[in-house]
């Protein structure tokens, strides 16, 4: 057993936990945090992405201990049912999912992307390449690229608002 | 998973010092092999020694007609680098190919060639570029570095801290992926150096990993164009051959992928 200590959607956690506990299974099952979804288990799909000191990885394929002393964001950490993240209510608004299980993925990796490559910066071909390790077997994913596209582009409205 | 041990290093050192008392310790970079592999059960290291942390294993610096980049160093971190992007730019476009976002950003250069799939990109620049590799022991060149397929001429306890790119002239790499895994089913990397010689490294496509092909290098030194490297075909014999690919077809791949990088090389 090992003590990780890290700080989880802004709060400071220490869980005992096995030295080969995944992150995703911190996450989940010693957190109750079940937004973060494990769908291939083999860092193909991307629904258990999370953001660890600001960055997209798949939290299925690291060890909780090596998140030790991080900053690990979820799906839970970016907003919530009364006050939605841009990327999510952009899901909502373009219907960027049908059964709902990579979503939490896709969103992570959407608010990642805007991210590094600034709000407003995103066209179709970046976004669905950026989207390679992200798996959706319902929509077909163009309503996905869309949403994510609005997303961008409201932000950097809200940037431009905010100066 | 099996039960393990993980440690986190706090200098090349203590890793080499980890991993040597450990009973089957393994150098952990990024994990995006390591684990999978453990989580199938196909490895199962009593420890995990993590070198991610390591200051001298971390970054990229210009040095005099070169670039050395530490072994930890993300694809995410080499893809974005400026200075890469300016002095090695083909480096950085094989670097941002490799895998998906997330993966980029846990990978590293160190674990990828300490590693060496078969399929893995990095060995290609390796060769390529003539890079040099620098690990806890010894200085190595990439050619004596990578053995064979997941083998490389590293001892058990021997950690990759960094690993040295002369500047070239131009150069490229171009890939043809698996539509499932993105692991090159052939990936060429073309070099012509600053002293007008030529090096082609194909990965991907090799029974024993990396390769050069002398004939291309021969045809491109004379006369650097697409046209020059069409009619030259690698042997099938050597090829690899799987449900996703016959030798023959990845031999073929070989020849389309190396006219494909010189073309794109400039």
């Amino acid at each position: 057993m090992t003590k990780v200590s890290l700080v989880l959607n802004g709060k400071s956690v220490t869980c005992d936990v096995e030295d080969r506990t995944l992150l995703v299974s911190l996450i989940r099952d010693v957190r109750g945090l079940t937004g973060t979804h494990v769908g291939c288990d083999t860092s193909q799909c991307g629904a258990c992405v999370v953001h660890v000191d600001g960055k997209a990885v798949k939290a299925c394929t690291m060890l909780a201990a090596q998140a030790a002393g991080s900053d690990v964001v979820t799906l839970e950490g970016i907003g919530s049912a009364d006050a939605l993240h841009p990327v999510q209510a952009a899901f909502r608004e373009h219907h960027g999912l049908q059964c709902g299980f990579c979503t939490p993925g896709m969103i992570m990796s959407a608010v990642d992307m805007i991210n590094r490559h600034g709000a407003g910066n995103l066209d179709e071909a970046t976004i669905r390449d950026e989207l390679e390790g992200n798996i959706c077997r319902c929509t077909g994913y163009h309503n996905i690229v869309k949403a994510i596209k609005a997303a961008s582009d409201q932000m950097a409205g809200m940037a431009e608002a905010a100066e | 998973m099996y039960e393990t041990t993980y440690h986190r290093a706090g200098s090349v050192g203590e890793a080499s010092d980890l991993v040597s008392k450990a009973e089957d310790g393994k150098i952990l970079g990024g994990g995006q092999t390591l684990l999978p592999t453990m989580k199938q059960r196909l490895a199962s290291p009593s420890d995990l020694v993590d070198v991610t942390k390591i200051a001298e294993m971390n970054g990229i610096c210009e040095g005099d007609g070169s670039l050395s980049i530490g072994a930890a160093t993300t694809h995410a971190e080499v893809a974005a680098s400026d200075l890469v992007k300016s002095k090695l730019p083909s480096l950085a476009g094989l670097a941002g190919g490799i895998g998906d976002p997330a993966v980029r950003h846990m990978g590293t250069i160190g674990g990828s060639i300490a590693n060496n799939d078969p399929a893995a990109d990095y060995p290609a620049a390796l060769v390529a570029l003539g890079a040099t590799v620098v690990t806890s022991k010894r200085s190595l060149s990439a050619e004596d570095f990578f053995v064979g397929m997941f083998d490389t001429a590293l001892d058990e306890d021997e950690i990759v801290v960094s690993v040295t790119f002369p500047l070239i002239e131009k150069g490229a790499y171009a890939k043809y992926p698996n539509p499932a895994s993105r692991y090159a089913m052939a990936g060429v990397y073309v070099a012509k150096h600053q002293d007008g010689s030529v090096r082609v490294a194909v990965t991907g496509a090799g029974h024993y990993g990396v390769f050069r092909v002398d004939g291309m290098e021969a045809a491109l030194a004379g006369n650097w164009s697409p046209d020059a490297v069409a009619s030259i075909k690698v042997d099938a014999g050597s090829m690899l051959h799987d449900i996703h690919g016959s030798a023959a077809y990845r031999a073929n791949l070989v020849t389309v992928m190396a006219k494909r990088a010189v073309s794109a090389a400039g």
